[in-house]
């Protein structure tokens, strides 16, 4: 039984329709830092980025007072991921020192083979890395360490987290960001870390 | 080996407006000649007929070559679209038509999300599918 041409038609706009929609979305999201929880608050937490030009997350600013909040990027997949690696020492199989003694902040890249967006994202945080002492960069084959991949919820790659000197995660962010969004991400990580060390 | 990037993206449009056509015509031969064209992909890209047309007809009247790409992550997507086709022109071949138009939705799907925005369908895939069925692995080997 034969189906007629409008229904083709028909299919053929339709998926291009839906597959716009579904492209438009993943490209805005691509790259974008999520917040996980925030530190919990200390005296002098400061108010919010001094300069407002760190990069905006999405949906909400900095809670004023600088107390734990949950934000739109804390979901399920990250309160699992975050008991995963205090439970499971997923960080230290990665080789990342977690006890508090080492760098402030560590970015976390997790990548594949054949994969271009990777290889930009791996350029940018070692600029990153190198420019700032209190930040350093690991990548991690996310092919060899699919134990990770399962409990940190990766799905893709690159993906990017922002890890603080106790391994909790503070941001993170699959497809490439770029260079002002990777900067915003590590000023506002380094001065929430900055923020909540005791002196 | 590494490719000139504009030729994958060609070759996605060329694809994309072959799939809409099978789609409209709902012709089994048609969307054969296009599995045809997938399985030379996916075997060699230098063998891809999109590819031959655009270094023969398209690139000599552009600049140079500005960026490149392994040629993996393509010919493994020229793989997924050979398995949709396949099922597509049995579908349309044996008078299910039904199954030939969602087998060849889903490759215009990924066709066309390459072409118009540089989305690899496959590589996106391909971690989802190994970390669901592979045994987990922890080999140590960061880079630091």
């Amino acid at each position: 039984m034969p189906s007629s041409p409008l229904t083709g038609l028909v299919v053929v706009v339709a998926v291009l329709v839906a597959a716009t929609v579904f492209g438009v979305i993943r490209r805005r999201r691509d790259g974008r830092f999520r917040r996980y929880d925030m530190p919990a608050a200390a005296p002098g937490t400061p108010a919010g980025p001094p300069d407002g030009s760190a990069q905006p997350l999405s949906g909400s600013a900095a809670p004023p007072d600088g107390a734990a909040a949950r934000l739109d990027g804390s979901s399920r997949p990250a309160d699992r991921s975050r008991r995963a690696f205090h439970d499971q020492g997923v960080w230290a199989g990665l080789g990342i020192d977690t006890t508090g003694s080492g760098t402030a902040l560590t970015l976390v890249q997790f990548s594949s083979a054949f994969c271009a967006p990777c290889r930009t994202t791996r350029v940018l945080c070692e600029e990153i890395a190198r420019t700032t002492p209190a930040v350093r960069h690991v990548e991690i084959d996310a092919e060899s360490h699919l134990d990770a991949v399962r409990a940190l919820d990766v799905r893709r790659t690159p993906t990017l987290f922002i890890v603080d000197r106790t391994g909790r995660i503070l941001r993170r962010a699959s497809g490439a960001p770029d260079r002002t969004g990777l900067r915003g991400a590590v000023a506002e990580s380094l001065a929430a870390v900055t923020a909540t060390r005791t002196p | 080996m590494r490719v000139d990037v504009r030729a994958p993206r060609f070759a996605a449009w060329i694809t994309a407006v072959v799939l809409a056509a099978i789609l409209i015509t709902g012709n089994g031969w048609l969307a054969l000649a296009q599995l045809i064209v997938f399985v030379l992909g996916a075997v060699s890209l230098r063998h891809a007929p999109y590819g031959v047309l655009f270094r023969r007809v398209v690139a000599p009247r552009l600049g140079p070559p500005a960026r490149f790409e392994a040629a993996e992550p393509p010919r493994f997507a020229q793989a997924v679209g050979a398995v949709f086709l396949l099922i597509a022109t049995i579908g349309y071949i044996a008078g299910a038509p039904v199954v030939g138009m969602v087998a060849t939705a889903a490759a215009l799907v990924a066709a066309f999300l390459n072409a118009a925005f540089g989305f690899c369908l496959g590589c996106e895939v391909y971690l989802v599918l190994r970390r669901t069925f592979a045994r987990d692995t922890a080999s140590g080997d960061a880079r630091a």
